[in-house]
Order: structure tokens, then sequence, then C-alpha cells
């Protein structure tokens, strides 16, 4: 809803633009072409987006026998268009392809107007123009071959160079002509690091030990705190969940509880005792096939059945289990390869090179659990569907004390198990559980690297040493991107589940390569890597934008500033709820139902079992963090969807960004963000009654800096007129307090208190509030 | 209309570069090069695609669809079948059934004994539709609606079977149809959301509904549905806390709005103007809703026509008036659902049940709209998700019995908006095949699109290498029921 705001400006610009010609003729020489035509980042990009459709891997949509993802096809004489070659090397003129992609015939051009692809546009074609001239040489997807170190780019002085980083940043800003930011000031900075470390505010007392230290490694220092916090896993966990699309009913349906959240606890303690990627990645894909597993390491594999279970009447068992084994390849593939391999489930993949028998071998590696595609209905829904792991109290006490658990009896999980006996696998048609075609054996992705079946086992144990092998040009480079993304908002590679051709190139590659061979090369350590990105000087810098790099690089692609990136929905609720006091910091446990709207459960459920109506909890699970509200996926939390969270329907590996007036509404008048108003307002009374003390103190633990003169002034105004309307009775002051199950202080001034509340209500409104600065 | 659609949706993708041009003071004349999809420079492929909207003059303007959520069942309400009712009791030849897989629900039943419906039929209107004595507010609008009694679906069951006449697919995160739309055409109101959904339940056996349904998907999330209800607090979070007066808001809005100035000053972040503007829509929606929602002032005669269920929030009536009064202030696309369509056994006298609360606010719509010279520019759907079968799901008696879900051939119907009245596709004499003219849940979206003016394969988005559509792969307009 936001653009209607600027609708005018556009009417605006549309005049301008009518008066002042913008026709494509007057610019067409004002192009420069890059001085070398490179096939992976200049010429393949248009090739996937325009012509892979008809001329690509797909097997099954050649047009004309013409492939022009490989030089052997696209150098061949051409089968319906005599004595012409579709890419003649060195020769432009020769080339038919030149030819047709310039025409303006629409029974000759390419792509054909049926296709709705659009022509492409003159820069394009000045690009295969050149890069036919060049020799048209072709060239591996950047992606599929091994990333190596770079040597660092020289620099005269090593001033702003934290680490090897800031190497590859400023090289790219030199060459945009860019500057970077100069580091940002001390209450922003720790403000920025502790929520992307902990996803909390800086505590009072952090925010005071590190101002006061003047030591050059104070910075260090904290840095090292934070990633010792328990709420560093909590943190760390959250994307995770979002790629494990993990949620506390069963999605379809009548849509029961689930009890997943014991993996939730494991994850959060892997985090924190910092388990290299590799393990973590072999555990959750074959805990429960390693040597004499423990039950920690089936636990783990939770990961594969935190998807959707329908327990609807009627279902065809063996879809839905099919529907199942779908879910678990693509969010492999989309979680861990950062590739799209679902588009080969009906057919060979249209960009890339993954058939749809690749497909089908990797879907055999998820094909062999003991797993039934329809336990029965509602009536007679469990916590866990088979093959389920059950942990007892003794289980908790010998060996997982990190599950928090709240009640006695057995907690039941949903876990990875295999059949004793090889269920085969059949290349399904079209993708439908009741087309099998050919027998195809679990392999991984030929064209990403060999599946040695001598050295690798056909089986998850296999498919985990495959993925994890430093030899896999993937599964590094896609973490760390998923990594640098948390931290920056934007990935390295912007379409971070998306490595393949139709994904964006990476705006810094030598960067993503050094990092992932880095990492690699350093067992796998996150905390090291987190660490790394943390002390850079890139990461340091203000979030101030000048006008230069506004004009030069409005995206901040190359980072001449840090970003200013909302806080994810989660910690919306955890920076409301630790600010004000209210925040109950236990980690782990099941999941809680804060307040929510009424009746939003009621109008959609059928009326059946346990969520049909929400039972809103009491006491302190009414302040756990965003993190542990329960999620009914046919009805998800509403102030978790408005700020964007993942509605954990699939594998998600990437959140929007949005800015609405929805948002707006829940700020205002969620009772959570009032109660804690409230709470916060009655804190700061009981120790002092001074108005401007308690307003720059809360002021300081929402914003985590000191209030300017200027906002400070704007406040105390503010509660001033409040005051005096609660005093001459125009507005209700014990109304205003009435929000919230938070105790009350029946000993203070219930005008000082409301006045108070809504000051702090006003702060807690402020967009700098919500946003990573 | 199509410069601003294309304009506006350039914004959208770079909103950020836009915004920051202006924070700079560029003129209008820079802006426009901005603004204008640029030719030499490489436009976007949803800018090029949506630079083209409409595709052709549209023949609506908006969407009422009124989603009967369990599967009503055609047997009973339109498609009439009295041969049912000779061969009561007999099982349905296999030379019929031709091997459709059926449901776990009725797969091990031995036999499929055939049940004519209990209810009497008549012909109604120019078209001399044959419509069910259930329905007598719907026989009364009769020459208004194009019945299509040969919709048929792929989906068996009622999840997959309503994700994907919502997205276009049975599984997965799609972006529903009012997103879509909301996508290629944007809202007429720039106080209210271009999808809204609304709620309703009726007694009889029911399917849940859910959020996905009217998802976004891989679409901005400004073109999710939002869930209106016809009580007080219409949207989430929308009312004050009562302690607050408007005067009260408006002050605190303003001290924001300066504290917002400030940060705005020291970080030239033109996201902090966008929040700002945020917060006027906000109070602006403030009015805006309440008004619309707003009924006490609705005349006698619009309550007599609804019916007195219209007065009571959350009702299937009165989500009817509250579409109708959305619709009216430029809502793009209003989504009911009503549940309790799904009838496996006692399906007599749930049926009765169900078309007693939905028949005269259906009805009520059609005229309402019309009365106010509205009908030509809307479009109103009715229907379910999928159809029932012929024979029966459980023990059979002269006076009870159940249906099971029936994929291949169901009734819906559509009024207003371009659409040409009367009576399109034909079923068998056992009410369980298509005989003419079957209508795919992909066509059924392609005409849908087409009404609106737009081309169901030019209308994608570019989503992790792939262009998507609401239609995926296939979709044929039905041209037969489009007015000339």
């Amino acid at each position: 809803m936001r653009k209607y705001q600027l609708i005018a400006f556009c009417l605006a610009g549309l005049l301008a633009c009518l008066q002042f010609g913008c026709s494509s003729e007057s610019q067409a020489e004002s192009f420069e072409l890059p001085e070398i035509i490179s096939y992976n980042f200049d010429i393949r990009p248009i090739l996937s987006d325009k012509c892979f459709k008809c001329h690509g891997p797909d097997g099954n949509t050649i047009e004309a026998g013409l492939r022009l993802d490989l030089p052997d096809s696209a150098y061949a004489p051409l089968k319906e268009t005599k004595g012409a070659f579709a890419i003649v090397p060195g020769k432009p003129d020769e080339s038919e392809l030149l030819r047709r992609i310039s025409s303006q015939d629409p029974d000759y051009q390419m792509p054909t107007p049926e296709s709705h692809l659009g022509s492409l546009t003159p820069y394009q074609i000045e690009l295969f123009r050149k890069w036919i001239h060049q020799g048209a040489k072709y060239e591996k997807h950047w992606a599929f071959v091994l990333p190596q170190k770079a040597p660092l780019p020289v620099f005269k002085t090593k001033e702003g160079l934290n680490n090897e980083i800031d190497y590859f940043i400023r090289a790219r800003l030199k060459e945009k002509r860019l500057e970077p930011n100069p580091t940002a000031d001390k209450e922003r900075l720790l403000k920025r690091l502790a929520f992307d470390l902990t996803g909390l505010p800086p505590s009072e007392e952090l925010m005071n030990s590190f101002l006061a230290d003047d030591d050059p490694d104070a910075y260090t220092k904290i840095v090292d705190k934070l990633l010792d916090l328990p709420q560093y896993g909590e943190k760390m966990a959250l994307h995770w969940l979002d790629l494990a699309r993990y949620a506390d009913s069963y999605g379809y349906q009548d849509d029961n509880i689930r009890t997943q959240w014991a993996w939730r606890d494991w994850l959060i303690h892997s985090f924190n005792s910092n388990m290299p990627y590799d393990q973590f990645v072999t555990w959750q894909l074959a805990g429960d096939m390693l040597p004499d597993a423990t039950k920690e390491q089936v636990l783990a594999t939770a990961f594969f059945r935190n998807h959707k279970y329908t327990e609807e009447g009627g279902v065809i068992p063996e879809e839905y289990r099919v529907e199942y084994v779908i879910d678990k390849t693509k969010t492999y593939g989309k979680a861990i390869l950062g590739l799209t391999i679902e588009c080969a489930q009906c057919h060979d993949h249209k960009y890339d090179p993954i058939s749809q028998k690749d497909y089908f071998s990797i879907y055999a590696f998820f094909n062999n659990t003991k797993e039934l595609g329809f336990e029965g209905d509602i009536l007679v829904s469990k916590p866990a569907k088979k093959p389920v792991l059950t942990i007892s109290d003794d289980d908790i006490r010998n060996m997982m004390q990190f599950i928090n658990k709240k009640d006695s009896g057995n907690i039941m999980v949903s876990v990875m198990g295999e059949r004793d006996t090889l269920r085969k696998t059949y290349l399904l048609n079209r993708g439908a559980y009741d087309q099998p075609g050919e027998e195809v054996s679990p392999v991984g992705l030929q064209s990403v690297m060999k599946y040695d079946t001598l050295s690798l086992p056909k089986n998850r144990i296999g498919l985990a040493n495959w993925t994890v092998s430093k030899q896999n040009p993937l599964t590094a480079r896609v973490f760390v991107n998923q990594l640098w993304q948390e931290f920056f908002g934007r990935g390295l590679v912007k379409t971070s589940g998306d490595f393949g051709m139709q994904g964006e190139l990476p705006s810094h590659p030598e960067l993503l390569d050094w990092l992932a061979v880095d990492f690699m090369e350093n067992g796998w350590n996150i905390k090291r890597l987190v660490k790394q990105i943390v002390t850079s000087s890139t990461y340091q810098q203000s979030a101030k934008i000048s006008k230069k790099s506004l004009e030069l690089d409005p995206e901040n692609i190359f980072l001449s500033h840090a970003p200013r990136n909302r806080l994810k929905a989660e910690w919306v609720r955890d920076m409301v709820l630790a600010s004000s006091g209210l925040l109950v910091k236990d980690i782990g446990g099941p999941s809680v139902k804060p307040y929510q709207p009424d009746g939003l459960w009621e109008t959609a459920t059928s009326g059946r079992g346990e969520l049909a109506t929400y039972k809103q909890d009491t006491g302190k699970a009414l302040y756990r963090r965003g993190m542990y509200t329960f999620i009914k996926l046919t009805v998800p939390p509403p102030s978790m969807m408005l700020f964007d969270a993942s509605n954990r329907d699939q594998c998600e590996v990437k959140r929007l960004q949005t800015n609405t007036p929805l948002q707006a509404l829940a700020m205002l008048n969620d009772p959570m963000i009032l109660e804690a108003s409230r709470v916060f307002a009655q804190r700061l009374l009981e120790s002092d009654t001074n108005a401007q003390t308690n307003i720059q103190n809360a002021f300081h633990r929402i914003v985590c800096r000191k209030a300017t003169k200027k906002e400070l002034a704007i406040l105390l105004k503010y509660y001033d007129e409040q005051l005096a309307l609660f005093q001459s009775k125009k507005l209700a002051a014990i109304e205003t307090l009435t929000v919230g199950e938070y105790k009350h202080n029946p000993d203070l001034d219930s005008n000082l208190q409301a006045a108070l509340m809504k000051t702090i209500h006003l702060i807690y409104n402020m967009e700098e509030s919500i946003v990573k600065t | 209309m199509m410069a601003k659609q294309a304009l506006e949706y350039r914004l959208r993708m770079n909103r950020r570069r836009f915004l920051s041009r202006l924070s700079l003071g560029i003129g209008s004349a820079a802006l426009g090069s901005l603004l204008i999809p640029d030719l030499f420079s490489g436009k976007s492929n949803e800018e090029a695609i949506l630079e083209q909207l409409p595709h052709f003059a549209p023949k609506a303007k908006r969407i009422i669809y009124l989603f009967q959520n369990g599967a009503p069942s055609q047997l009973e309400l339109f498609d009439y079948k009295p041969m049912l009712r000779e061969k009561f009791g007999q099982d349905l030849p296999e030379s019929i059934r031709m091997g459709q897989r059926l449901t776990g629900m009725t797969a091990e039943q031995t036999k499929f004994p055939l049940a004519g419906s209990l209810f009497n039929f008549a012909q109604y209107g120019e078209s001399k539709a044959w419509i069910s004595e259930l329905l007598p507010y719907t026989a009364g609008i009769a020459d208004e609606l194009c019945i299509i009694k040969s919709m048929y679906t792929e989906a068996i069951n009622h999840d997959p079977a309503l994700t994907f006449f919502q997205t276009g697919a049975q599984v997965g995160n799609r972006p529903s149809m009012g997103s879509w739309l909301s996508y290629g055409l944007g809202s007429e109101n720039k106080n209210l959301p271009a999808f809204c959904v609304l709620l309703s339940k009726g007694k009889g056996n029911g399917q849940g509904v859910y959020s996905k349904l009217w998802t976004n998907g891989f679409l901005d999330s400004v073109h999710q549905g939002v869930q209106f209800s016809s009580g007080e607090n219409p949207v989430l979070y929308l009312n004050d806390h009562a302690s607050v007066t408007r005067a009260d808001r408006r002050h605190m809005l303003d001290q924001l709005e300066a504290l917002n100035e400030e940060g705005l000053r020291e970080f030239g972040d033109p996201e902090i103007n966008a929040k700002i503007q945020q917060y006027e829509m906000a109070y602006r929606m403030q009015t805006a809703v309440p008004e619309v929602t707003d009924i006490s002032k609705e005349p006698e005669s619009v309550i007599k026509l609804y019916g007195p269920e219209c007065l009571v929030p959350g009702t299937y009536a009165a989500n009817c008036l509250l579409a109708r009064k959305l619709s009216e202030n430029g809502v793009r696309f209003v989504q009911l659902y009503h549940q309790g369509w799904d009838g496996h056994g006692n399906l007599p006298a749930e049926i009765k049940g169900q078309c007693a609360d939905t028949d005269q606010p259906s009805a009520a719509l059609i005229k309402d709209l019309k009365q106010r010279g509205m009908l030509d520019e809307t479009l109103v759907i009715w229907g379910g998700e999928f159809g029932r079968t012929n024979y029966c799901q459980g023990p059979l008696t002269k006076d009870n019995y159940g249906r099971d879900h029936h994929p291949r051939c169901f009734t819906i119907w559509m009024a207003g908006g371009g659409i040409k009245p009367g009576v399109y596709g034909e079923t068998d004499d056992f009410g369980y095949n298509i005989t003419s003219n079957p209508v795919h849940v992909h066509d059924f979206h392609a005409t849908v699109l087409h009404l609106m003016g737009m081309d169901h394969e030019q209308l994608t988005f570019k989503h992790l290498g792939r262009r998507y559509r609401l239609t995926d792969v296939a979709g044929k307009i039905v041209n037969d029921i489009i007015k000339a």
C-alpha cells in the first residue's frame, strides 16, 4: 500500500518524460562494453533468461534440435536451416544467432513473439557480437567450479583493512569510485552487534562498559562476550528454523498439534556449542545412520521431518508419502545446495544441468524411510509421526541436558529412520505419484560434483559425505552466503536460494570464494566466520548514507556504508520485551501462546482437534522470545506475519523486508507493546519520579543510545502535555493503564504512570527503535 | 491507467532508488527517465510485463468470489439428474466410473449405490436453467447467471483442491488469485487494500480455511489478502486502545514524525521517509475502514434484501453485504469463504441448512450490485473446490445419504462483469462425466484474468529463475461465456 503516496511523484515524472523525450535512440550510442566478454557473467545470464527455455538443458523441449548451453551443439550446423550455424566463433556476421536476435521480423526473430520472453536490448545484442568476435568461449557455470582463494588486492596503506573481507570490499569500492564510511559511533555499533549476535538489544551494563572502555580491543572483547551468550544460539537458530520450515502443527486441514520443539532445542544447543558446519549438516541429513547413533544424532534428523503432514480423512497415502519425499528433496536442494532442483521434478531443468533423472536420484536418498503417507485422521492424531524418537527424562539427564522440558512424560519427535529392505525409486513422470517410469538409484548431482560410488555408499550417509566434501563447490559457498545475508541483509549472491544459472551473479565473487575456502580450511567453524564478519571494518562502518552513495549505488551493493535493516519480526517483539524488563530469558522448550487478536483460529478452523481454539497462556509464558511463539501453520501468528516472518509452509532462505501501514498499526495497538510500555513506566517510577531521568533511561534502553537534546525536548513536551491531560481528567489514566496481565503497582500515581507510559510507547514507535543502524 | 501501473511497479521494484532520488532533490526530468521503462538500459521482466497492462479492454474492474468451502453438491443444486432417482440403489456401472481414483473414504466400499436427489428442480429464466427448490432466491436471478455445469479439477481432497482453485497449484506457496490481480492491477482506493478476505461458517460438516489461500507467495507482501471481519475490529490492530481519542492519536503521530525527521536528517535513509508515510496511511485507514464496514447506515430495503442475518457480524449474509461495500469502495478482489458444505453423511439435512444461510444473501448481492449500476463491472463467482459423487457414501436410505468428493464434474456460476448469462456445459445422465464443454480450473483462471483485461500467459512473475503464472503452463479462455 505504500505505493500510493508516490503516485503523484510518478505522474510528475511521467509528464516530464513526455516533455523531454526518453526515446531509446537518443541514447543508443552511449553504452560501453566490457573489454573481455565473460560467458559466465555477461552471456549466460542472457542465454538462460531468453533462450534456454527452448534451447537449453530440458531434453523434452529442445526446439530445432539446437542447444545453446553446449558449445558442441551451438557450433554445429543447424538442422533446420541449411548451411547455417547458430554460432561461428570469431565471426559474428556469419552467426545465425546474432541475425535472429537482432531481427525485427516476427517470423524470424528470436526469442519468438509467442514465447513472451521479450527481445534483447541493443546492449545485449552488442555483447553477443563482441563475445562471438572474441571466440565465443564457453565456461562452466561459476558456482559449479571449485572455489579458490584469489590473491588479496594490493593497497598502499593498511589503514581500515581489518581483515581479508575489507580487502575485497575496498577493491570493488575503488572500482566504483566509492569511499567507505568511517566507523559507526560506539552506541549504534553496539546495538547493531548485539542484535546480530543475540537478536536482543545490549544490556544496560554492556552499553556502559563498552562506552567506558578505551582499550583498542574493546570491540573484540564485546564480540567474544556476545558470542558466548546462550542467546547467540537462539539468534543463529532463527534463520535455520525458516530453512527447516519448523512449525508446531501439521499444516493441513484440521491442523493439529505436533511436538518438534525438542529439535529446536538441539538446534540452539548446536550453535552455542559451535558444532562445525560439516558435522551439523551430516547429523541432520543422516544422524540416524551414523555408527552407534546416539539419540542426539537421531534427534538432529528431525530437520527433514518438519514439513507438513496431512490428517485429512480420505487421502491416498502414497500420494502424500511421495509429497513428503519431494519436500525433503526440495529443502535439501534449496537450503543446503542453493539450487532449485524442484524444477526438475516434472521435467528436466530448463536452465540448470539437472535432469529429471538427476532429481529422482536425489529423491531416492530420502525415499527409503519408514515413514507412512497417512497415519489416520485427527481422531487418532499423535504429536509425532513414524518413525518417532522417544526422549525420556533419563535421556535428558544423561546426555541431552539442553532440552528444556516443562512437564513429566516422554517427548515424541518425528525423525528419520531407514527401512530394512530397500524401497525402489522410480522416476515419476510429470512428478505424479502414480506415474512411475524408469528405476533410478541414489546418487548426487553429477554436474555439481562426481558421486564416487566406490567411496560413497548409496544412502543418506553417502549423500552427507558428498555434501560436505571439500570438493563440493556449493555447500560452503551457500552457507557463507546465507550468513553474510544475516549480517548485511543481502547475500553476496542476492538470490541466496538459487546459485543456478537463473540466480544472480555474486557481487563480490572473489570474496565469496575466499570466505568459502577459508571456512572449509578452518574446520567449518561457524563462530570464527561470524567473528571475521563482525570484526571487519566493512561491518563496523556507520550507516549514514551520503548523497554520492545514494546516487551511485542506491541498493548499497558495494557496501560503502552499513545497511539500515529493520529487525526481524521476532526481534521486534524481543526488543520490546527486553527493554521493558518483561523478557523471560528461558532457552528452548515447548512453544508458547502469547496475546493474539481474538477469533483468528476459531474463524478458520473445522472445529476439530486440539488447536480449534486459541488457548492463550498466562504468566511467564506471555513474555518469551518471539521464536517461541506457537506456529499453527494454517493461521500463523499475525504479529510475526505482519513483519515478514516466514509462514513456515515451505523452506525459506530469505525473508522479504516490507514497510506497511499494517506494521504501523501493530506498533500502535499490539497489547504486548502497550503492556510493555506500562510495565516499563511502572519500573522506572518505582525507583525515581524525575520525568527527564526516566525518559532518558527509557530512550537509552529502547533506542540503545542517549537521546539528543532535540529528541529529549520533544519527548518531555509530549510527556508534560499528556500529564496535564490526565491530571485534568481529559484523558483517563486508569483506563490507559488497563492493558496486559502483568501485575500493577497500586502505590504509584496513575497520572504520572500513564503519561510516562504513553511517552515510552511513542519511543517504541520511533523508526530507529526497530532498525539496526 | 497503463502508465500509472507501470510506474507504480517500477517504483516498487526500485523503491529505495526512487526514494533516494527524491531525497536528493533531483528534478522531475531525471525522475522521468528513471521511471519510464527504458528500452536502452534493459528493463526488468516484470516492468515489461506490467507496462503492457491491461492487455486489452477489461470487461470487469472488480471481483467478488463467493467460495463455498467444502464442495456443495451439484446434484442437489444445479445438475438435475432424474435418472439417478430411477436407478436408486443400483450400482454405478464401471463403464461410467472408468477407473476414477477414489478418496480413502470410499475406496473400501464394495458397492457404489446411486442416489438421486431428494430435492425437486424446476426451470428458470430465459436459459431454462434447472435450479433446485433449495435455492429459491438464486432461481429468482437466473437471468443474470452463467451456470457452468462442466467444471472439473485434478484434486480429490479438500486442501489440495482448495489450494488449486485459489493459487493454480495444489501445493506450495504460490500467490493467490487475488494477489495476482493486485499485482497486475493495483488498488482503486488508496486507503484500502486491493485484496480483502472474509470468513464465515455454516452449520454443515466443515473444512477449515488457511491463510495460505490468500498468500502473496513470492509476490511482494502488499499483495497479500487482508482479512476483514464484519465485527468490531475489522482489521488486525486497527482499533486504538479504548483510552485513545482521535485527537490524541493525531497528536502522538505528529510528535512521532518530528522524532523520525531527526533520524532522516542524520541518516538520509529514504526508508525513514517511507515509514513516516506508512504511519499516515495507518491513520487514514483507521477512519476509512470503519466507514466502509459500518452497515448501520444501510437503508431498511438493503437489510431486507440480504435478510436479517446480515446484521449479525461474521455471518455469510453480513459478509455479502460487506463485500458489496468493499467493492463499491474500490477493493479489487473480495474473497469470501463459507464453510460447511462437506456432506459425506446426512447430506440432505446439511445442505438444506447451508442453502438457507447462503441463498438469499448470494442473490441479494447480485440484485444490490445491479440496482447500483455496478454489476456490469463487477464479476461475481459462486462455487466450491470440487463436486460430489452420484453414489452414496455410507448407508443409503430413502431419506438420507452422503456423497463423497468428485473431481470430474461440478457446477459453479458466474455473473456480471462481462459474463454472458446462460447454461454452459453438460454432464451425462449419471451426473458423473462431462459430455460437452469441459472447463478446467486453469481455464477458469484464464477466463477470469481475461475478463479483467489480462492475458494469463503474459501476467507472469519471475521467481527463482522461473516465470510463474496463475495458470501454470495451461489454461484456455472460455470465450462462449463472455459477452461480445
